[in-house]
């Protein structure tokens, strides 16, 4: 290298960086932002509200990853959640009133994931078995699994009347008291409820749950062969299948998986807002493709990852919380996430350019 | 060119294959032998029944008459598949690479090392795959700088590289080359024929599908000409010129 081409050469580095970091630096770039413009932004229990109404997304966003990797998409994420989440609350309120706690949502995950791998198991049948394209077999399972919710519930929220399901929805791990002290899983005994006020929880379960989520969705994708052939599938499906991957039976894997975090999502809306509601999941799909597009993935196939949709969710989530704090009108949200969307793929495809040369 | 020593048992022995498509038949009575170490040339115009014969040997088509050995061995394939877990491994034009994946991906794809993470996850051993895939290279003297960088970001011979690499790992008997510098600049193409030549040397025989008569007389020590379904040539390549091949191809002496 002589020293005439270096300064060219490492303004492409660099620029190549930016483009590769670009959702961290615009995620920093909002959190600094908010913090210095919004009153109340960069507290702990604001960031604690942030990743708690993130959870939802971000499972089903996680399964959405897999799908968009292999080189499809869901359509039907939202409505199949909603319609777990009503088959679940139906569920739960069907038991006696001295049912343990843990027997009432056992019985409802697995209800609610039963239905959602049937939806899932059709969606995969007809693309790998019967070559449906993704977009059509999951937009006809949107409107199934849309019909069925409603028509479960009547058309209306299911409310749920288990005792103490709302406490395990919007729970912690940890509770705080100016005098009482920390107490582990229960708030501090002997508080009167004025002095409730004054406890802070610290780490949500639903939080928790969401962290358990994206390490697994993680380990499997980026360790196991499961998830090195969602890649193989979604780069050159062909080339997969001549290697002798089993890709039919991969990919009706990938259909229920991303079901399986659906049914997962509609069991967390159920016990978080104690209902179960058809159209719990109505605004999944956009976030959803969203977060996973902001994330780096290739609506081709092929790229992505979980750390990704990690970003791709937090940027929705610190964007929606943040105007919020601002007190500007929610409907600026969807015009944000929009041209957030359209930036990540320009910079995505002039990163494909860098990476050419 | 080196002649291939007398030797007792071809590696691959094809007697009397034919193959119909309804009233036509594309390969008709054919047979040949391919021995270890040996780079054979099929040549013939379009139509002259090469690409059907070589189906019938990877396992795409089922013949309809006519026997294929294997190292003294009957063998029957019902799937391309099969073919390639006796060893008979084809390289089509479009490599059929996962350009989103790695080389060492790429070679080990369908067939991944793995390892046991935490007791629960089978992991793919990726340094196993590594340490691998370099070394099937470097027996195929190929130096790719970064074995980690995506297909897509490498060259067209890097590409054909890999692609025979991953033959070669699995220990293919025989390696059917589908019209291997189709697609390739000159510089490129004497890559692909370095690489052939590399193959030669592990004792891999090559049966090469090839249009391009430059290829042809660069790699090949024998060339088998068809024409019209049959067998109408077989001979050292050192024993014709381009004229006779052309001649033999379409039919004219």
């Amino acid at each position: 290298m002589t020293a005439n081409t270096h300064p060219a050469y490492s303004r492409r580095a660099i620029l190549e960086t930016i483009s590769r970091l670009w959702a961290w630096l615009f995620l920093l770039g909002m959190v600094v932002f908010f913090s210095i413009a919004g009153n109340g932004f960069l507290t702990p229990f604001n960031l604690q509200a942030i990743l708690a109404n993130m959870a939802i997304l971000t499972i089903i966003a996680l399964g959405q990853t897999y799908v968009i990797i292999s080189g499809g998409i869901d359509l039907s994420v939202g409505w199949v959640m909603g319609m777990a989440a009503v088959i679940s609350a139906t569920i739960m309120n069907s038991w006696p009133e001295s049912t343990p706690m843990w027997l009432i949502v056992v019985s409802g995950l697995v209800v609610g994931l039963i239905a959602a791998w049937i939806a899932g198991l059709v969606n995969g049948v007809l693309i790998a078995r019967l070559n449906v394209p993704p977009f059509i077999a999951t937009l006809g399972m949107f409107g199934i699994a849309r019909g069925i919710g409603f028509l479960l519930s009547g058309g209306m929220p299911v409310p749920i009347y288990v005792k103490g399901l709302g406490f395990l929805g919007n729970g912690f791990l940890f509770y705080y008291h100016p005098t009482a002290g920390w107490s582990f899983l229960t708030p501090p005994a002997g508080l009167v409820q004025s002095d409730l006020r004054n406890m802070t929880g610290y780490f949500p379960f639903i939080v928790i749950v969401m962290l358990v989520m994206l390490l697994l969705a993680h380990i499997v994708l980026s360790r196991t062969t499961f998830g090195l052939h969602t890649y193989a599938i979604g780069g050159n499906k062909e080339a997969a299948m001549r290697a002798g991957i089993p890709v039919a039976r991969r990919t009706a894997a990938i259909y229920m998986l991303s079901a399986t975090f659906a049914a997962i999502a509609g069991l967390l809306y159920n016990v978080r807002f104690t209902n179960g509601a058809a159209n719990a999941g109505e605004a999944m799909l956009l976030d959803t493709v969203a977060a996973v597009v902001i994330g780096g993935a290739s609506l081709f196939g092929g790229a992505g990852t979980v750390i990704g949709t990690l970003i791709g969710a937090l940027i929705i989530s610190v964007l929606a919380n943040g105007l919020v704090i601002l007190r500007v009108n929610p409907f600026w949200q969807f015009i944000a996430v929009g041209i957030v969307i359209i930036i990540a793929v320009l910079i995505d495809q002039a990163r494909e350019k860098f990476a050419q040369e | 060119m080196n002649q291939p020593s007398v030797q007792s048992e071809p590696i691959l022995r094809a007697v009397n294959l034919v193959k119909r498509f309804g009233g036509l038949t594309a390969v008709n009575d054919v047979s040949f032998d391919i021995y270890a170490g040996e780079v054979v040339a099929l040549a013939g115009d379009n139509g002259a029944g090469k690409s059907t014969l070589i189906k019938m040997i990877s396992g795409v088509y089922r013949p309809d008459g006519g026997h294929v050995y294997l190292d003294g061995k009957e063998i029957t394939m019902a799937s391309p598949l099969e073919a390639r877990g006796l060893g008979i491994e084809t390289i089509y034009q479009d490599l059929a690479l996962c350009e989103n994946l790695d080389a060492t991906v790429n070679i080990f794809l369908g067939r991944e090392p793995t390892m046991r993470l935490f007791g629960v996850f089978k992991q793919v051993d990726r340094a196993h795959m590594l340490a691998e895939s370099t070394k099937v290279l470097n027996r195929l003297d190929i130096h790719i700088p970064n074995l980690r960088r995506p297909i897509r970001q490498m060259s067209g011979g890097q590409r054909q590289a890999v692609a025979i690499a991953r033959a070669l790992y699995w220990n293919a008997r025989l390696v059917i080359m589908d019209e291997p510098t189709a697609a390739l600049g000159v510089p490129e193409q004497r890559k692909v024929h370095e690489l052939v030549g590399a193959l030669k040397r592990q004792n891999v025989p090559v049966l090469l599908i090839s249009h391009n008569l430059q290829d042809i007389f660069a790699v090949s020590d024998r060339i088998i000409v068809m024409r019209r379904g049959q067998k109408v040539g077989d001979m050292r390549t050192a024993q014709v010129t381009d004229d006779d091949l052309v001649a033999m191809m379409v039919g004219s002496t």
